[in-house]
């Protein structure tokens, strides 16, 4: 079986996922055949260069329906015989992109892929594309359906966590975000997103708040408190799952959850041969990837089985592990992480996460492992892993490694 | 006699008239429902005829199906009971529809034949669907009538076409409420929730309904699922606004259901998944659904218990074939919280009562309590002032026994002693006409002792009552060894009276109710002392749709009335006496003066205000010490069989004589796991051969007191069931 290596990562600023955002006024197909044409150009890349544009998109309909993927590749300047594929596992489906990708060049079908994604949360809003999970009462009932929030408000009462614990996470999360722009961290992989005529439309993560304390946070109102304790009364099916648990402790808010957000991200992945064909260097290879299903009424715990799987299956340790990227879709999810593995919070996130800088659905799985190499390769790491928690109770993990 | 009548009057309206012979009620059989497309058939393609009106003979209109109706079909359908009820509920759709297109064109929808519902009175279930069905309802603004459709309230929902029209009428979103709580409105509030049109004078019906059959359009008899372009109101599921609706209700009546009751969910999803479709496949979805629900055991347990039993018990199933025992009087001995409530239910159902106490300002604060009630019902405008004028005005509230000369029942509900009640019933006896019957409301002390004290034993029995008197349904009617017929009588003709539901058992301590939940209590304790966490005790009695748990129920009944009725159990048993393990816990309580609610601190932690807060830390910190918690559904059986097995015991012991007071009165006494159908109904629903083999696994890991008892391990062994007796029945 063939290796596949990372080749580049690149992604877009994350806009403000409102029509004030600055990315508000890009389309879905434009922002993605823009990150698409910096791995082109950046790569030297032409004709039928890879096998497939594998896009990860979750809210796909209107401009993000009809197989975004080879829209974006049409956009482009990619070659026509590139085809693409549009893929949803909510929020790691760029994670997935490349996973996919990974193990189609390890199997042989194609020596290259782009793998990445895009959400434009500001133009199409989350949920719009519907649910059956949530509104057909026989599976909401029967899978006892709570939205995300409930589910991560469950994590912390489950495992312990406090209001405090989630917004010191938060802080953290926005100290290291503005001490990794103000340190250029990001400069290899930020494609700056430019109008027609190449004015700048965007070059930084602008839904930062840096500065943000536990004052700041104090203040803000738990976001899923009246849904669960009283219209409709989410917590009553939350302990009709968990009964040794008297009442949910509610404390997340946006200040300690992920930012919706708009942005793309794109991994150009290959066997060694693409790249000495092309003349390119590999960055990393792509060691193990793993996803798993878990129990849909917690629903963010994923990256726990996910890590233990992959681990597991590749004969492989925590204390293997370098870095590690654990997306912060809710506080409590990173919490719980490094509570079950006993990491040390010093390698976990360590350039900030989606608390701080967004976490724009279908491109974040992807955003997560170029973050993951570019600080692999800054701080001369070898092992990374990055995971991300997924609605409806799933995991997804990737395992990459410097060579 | 028929039970619809067909009539064509002078200006060519055909008038379908509802009135089953012999019945005070109009309830649907199939036969009748082939009369009525006869009759729809008929009017359809006589020319003469402009339209149809379809109303009652009676001062209601339509008490529902008949319910047994269901039963026969699944018998009759051999091996695919589903088959035949789908095919029946298709045959009814069928039949509606077939009066809702009235002869219209399918595609231009004209030429179609008004069709209205004149709705004299009370109407449900089926009654009310068939009026849905129809172009336009009128009502009669009868002070007493009421409309709705109250299936789910007895294990079941609208499968008749009331789920998808009126979901369709008024959006999912209004309609739910009506269905999922099964309300029953009064004509003015039915017109505002969007099941009538119009409310009319009781004289005008008919001629309203006529005249508007004669003036209607071919516009206004299109309902707006049949015109093109209709969208749901409120929203399908998956637009916007539709969206967080259905989501919501999932959640609402997934928690309040805690899961148990089959019927609201698949209401829920006959709504969701018809708002997706075309209305004649919507019908088809809600068709299986309901066919779906009837066929699981719950719904006929349920409508075996709450609809045919219940009906049968509080018409006097077992009442002793003796002439009319109806009460003129009631002397009723004691105005404390019971004796008032007594008091006023009585008054509220037009009998006399003399309301007697020690001092003059008990009896006077025991007839307040009743003003209170009454005062509150007055708030909801439920309650005129005249009503509440007559109704204590027929409470006489009294120190002197004198006064209570010419009652015929006397019902004494003084303290909770064998002596005080020795020297009250002994006072009465002197006053009281010989053919009284004297009545106690005790809980704990045996009928036939305290029968000793009366001249007249015969005539003497337990009424005992359930707090709060004006809310409680059950009333538990007591043998003494000597008690005689006309005394049960008079007891079940009282009851009758005041519009309760009475079982009626032999004399035992703790009597039938009482018997079972104070297990239920002790159990929960239990595991409160072997470190269960106390959530996981709550959520799993809630779980199995049991309205209060264990530790909660015990802090409303208060901790301090529990100790006392161990103290003097364990006196009784002495050494047979087992439940020394529980008691620990709550003496530990009541000697840190944690009493329950009433002094805000029990098993619970109360705020100031009095408002439960959570359960009490301290309970975990004493006893959990970080041991394996139990499976759920451990904890569930051991709360089940705690009270399951003592219903059994009781029948066994022939405290109890009748499987179906044992079942109706679980329910209404205690709220017992309606959905079940009650205690042996629950056990016929999982097996007697499962019940054993739980018992066994429960008796080796937690003791004798879940030994199974000889009566179940006999029908496990025949293969039969409580209801069902007869090995072939219970193949069926």
């Amino acid at each position: 079986m063939a290796d596949a290596y990372i080749y580049d990562a690149v992604r877009s600023p994350r806009g403000k996922g409102r029509k004030d955002g600055a990315l508000h006024e890009v389309t879905s197909a434009r922002l993605s055949a823009d990150i698409l044409n910096a791995v082109k150009d950046r790569n030297n890349l032409s004709g039928h260069a890879v096998e497939d544009v594998i896009w990860g998109n979750v809210t796909q309909v209107g401009e993000q329906g009809g197989c975004l993927a080879r829209t974006a590749v049409l956009a482009s300047d990619l070659d026509e015989s590139i085809p693409g594929l549009a893929i949803n596992r909510f929020c790691a489906s760029g994670m997935e992109a490349v996973n996919l990708a990974a193990n189609q060049v390890k199997g042989g079908a194609g020596q290259a892929y782009i793998a990445g994604g895009v959400e434009m949360m500001g133009r199409v809003a989350m949920g719009s594309d519907g649910a059956a999970i949530a509104v057909d009462p026989s599976i909401a009932m029967n899978t006892y359906f709570v939205p995300q929030g409930i589910s991560a408000d469950i994590i912390g009462t489950e495992y312990g966590f406090t209001r405090d614990q989630a917004d010191a996470l938060a802080v953290e999360s926005q100290n290291r975000a503005k001490a990794a722009w103000d340190d250029k961290r990001f400069e290899k992989s930020i494609v700056t997103i430019r109008d027609r005529n190449g004015l700048s439309i965007l070059d930084h993560d602008e839904y930062m708040r840096p500065g943000t304390d536990m004052q700041t946070l104090g203040a803000l109102n738990a976001s899923f408190q009246q849904m669960g304790e009283v219209m409709p009364g989410f917590d009553k099916v939350a302990m009709m799952k968990y009964p040794h648990l008297e009442r949910i402790n509610h404390i997340h808010h946006a200040g300690n959850s992920s930012g919706i957000v708009d942005g793309a991200a794109a991994v150009l992945i290959g066997s060694k041969e693409f790249g000495e064909i092309n003349g390119l260097k590999p960055r990393a290879r792509i060691r193990a990837t793993a996803k798993i299903g878990t129990d849909p009424t917690i629903m963010l715990t994923g990256p726990v089985p996910v890590t233990h799987k992959i681990l597991k299956d590749h004969g492989m340790a925590i204390g293997d592990i370098d870095l590690f990227e654990v997306n912060e879709a809710f506080a409590a999810v990173v919490l719980r992480f490094m509570q079950a593995f006993d990491v040390d919070p010093a390698v976990v996130n360590v350039n900030g996460g989606s608390i701080a800088m967004g976490h724009p659905l279908g491109a974040t799985g992807a955003m997560i492992i170029g973050t993951l190499l570019d600080e692999l390769e800054r701080s001369d790491k070898e092992v990374g892993l990055a995971t991300l928690c997924i609605a409806s109770g799933m995991g997804a993990a990737t395992i990459i490694e410097r060579v | 006699m028929s039970d619809f009548t067909y009539a064509v009057d002078a200006d060519g309206v055909a008038v379908i008239t509802w009135d089953v012979p012999g019945k005070s009620m109009n309830v649907l059989s199939r036969e009748a429902f082939v009369l009525v497309e006869e009759f729809i058939d008929r009017a359809l393609a006589d020319d003469a005829v402009k339209g149809i009106v379809i109303t009652s003979g009676k001062e209601t209109f339509a008490g529902g199906m008949d319910l047994n109706t269901l039963a026969t079909i699944r018998q009759e359908s051999g091996d695919n009971p589903a088959q035949g009820l789908f095919d029946f509920t298709m045959n009814g759709h069928r039949i509606m529809r077939k009066m809702e297109r009235a002869g219209m064109d399918a595609k231009t929808n004209k030429g179609g034949k008004p069709v209205a519902a004149a709705i004299t009175g009370t109407c449900a279930g089926i009654g009310t669907e068939i009026a849905l069905a129809t172009h336009r309802r009128f009502m009669a603004d009868n002070p007493k009538a009421k409309i709705g459709l109250p299936e789910i309230l007895v294990g079941i929902f609208p499968g008749g076409g009331g789920t998808t029209r009126f979901s369709r009428m008024v959006g999912a979103m209004a309609a739910s409420p009506v269905l999922l709580e099964g309300r029953m409105m009064a004509p003015k509030a039915a017109k505002m929730a969007g099941l009538i049109d119009e409310v009319v004078p009781a004289g005008e019906l008919l001629a309203k309904a006529k005249a508007w059959v004669l003036s209607a359009t071919d516009a206004d008899i299109v309902k707006p699922w049949d015109q093109k372009g209709w969208k749901m109101p409120g929203g399908a599921p998956y637009h916007p606004a539709g969206f967080m609706t259905f989501v919501g209700a999932s959640a609402m009546v997934n928690a309040k259901t805690q899961g148990v009751y089959p019927a609201a969910k698949a209401l829920l999803s006959a709504i969701y998944e018809g708002a997706l479709v075309p209305f004649d496949t919507a019908l088809k979805i809600e068709a299986r659904w309901f066919t779906n629900v009837l066929m699981n055991p719950s719904s006929s347990a349920m409508i075996r218990s709450l609809f045919i039993n219940k009906e049968a018990l509080e018409k006097g199933a077992n009442r002793p074939d003796v002439a009319d025992e109806r009460v003129s009087k009631v002397g009723i001995l004691g105005a404390g919280m019971m004796g008032a409530g007594i008091a006023y239910v009585s008054a509220l159902a037009g009998i006399d009562v003399v309301l007697l106490d020690q001092k003059q300002e008990a009896a006077d604060r025991g007839k307040s309590y009743a003003e209170g009630i009454l005062d509150k019902g007055m708030q909801r405008k439920k309650v005129t002032p005249e009503k509440k004028a007559e109704v204590l005005g027929r409470i006489h509230a009294t120190t002197d026994y004198a006064d209570l000369a010419g009652c015929d029942l006397i019902v004494e509900a003084v303290f909770e002693d064998p002596g005080i009640k020795a020297t009250v019933t002994k006072a009465v006896e002197e006053v009281v006409g010989e053919d009284c019957i004297f009545a106690t409301n005790t809980s704990t002390l045996p009928i036939s002792d305290l029968a000793k004290a009366s001249k007249r034993p015969e005539q003497f029995i337990g009424i005992h009552f359930f707090s709060p008197v004006d809310k409680m349904m059950l009333v538990e009617i007591i043998k003494g060894a000597k008690t005689g017929d006309r005394a049960v009588a008079k007891s079940l003709d009282f009851v009758r009276q005041i519009r309760k539901t009475p079982i009626v058992v032999n004399d035992a301590r703790f009597f039938y109710a009482n018997r079972c939940i104070i297990p239920y209590i002790n159990e929960g304790v239990r595991m409160v002392k072997e470190g269960v966490e106390p959530a996981l005790i709550e959520n799993a009695a809630k779980m199995l749709g049991f309205p209060l748990g264990p530790l909660q129920l015990n802090d409303e009944t208060s901790i301090d009335l529990g100790v006392k009725i161990a103290k003097a159990t364990k006196a009784a048993m002495g050494a047979a006496y087992d439940n020394d393990e529980a008691d620990e816990v709550l003496f530990w309580l009541f000697d840190q003066g944690r009493l329950g609610r009433k002094s805000k601190a029990g098993f619970y932690a109360y705020d100031d205000a009095g408002k439960r807060t959570g359960i009490w830390q301290g309970l975990r910190d004493q006893y959990m010490q970080g041991g394996d918690q139990p499976e759920l559904t451990t904890v569930q059986h051991r709360l089940m069989m705690a009270q399951v097995l003592e219903a059994v015991r009781a029948l066994e012991e022939g405290v109890l004589e009748d499987i179906r007071e044992g079942d109706v009165g679980a329910i209404l006494g205690w709220g017992f796991a309606p959905w079940s159908g009650g205690p042996f109904s629950w056990l016929d629903i999982i097996g007697a051969p499962r019940a054993v083999e739980i018992c066994d696994q429960l008796e080796k890991a937690h003791g004798p007191r879940f030994a199974a008892p000889s009566l179940l391990k006999e029908l496990a062994k025949k293969g039969v069931g409580f209801y069902t007796p007869r090995a072939s029945q219970a193949a069926a």
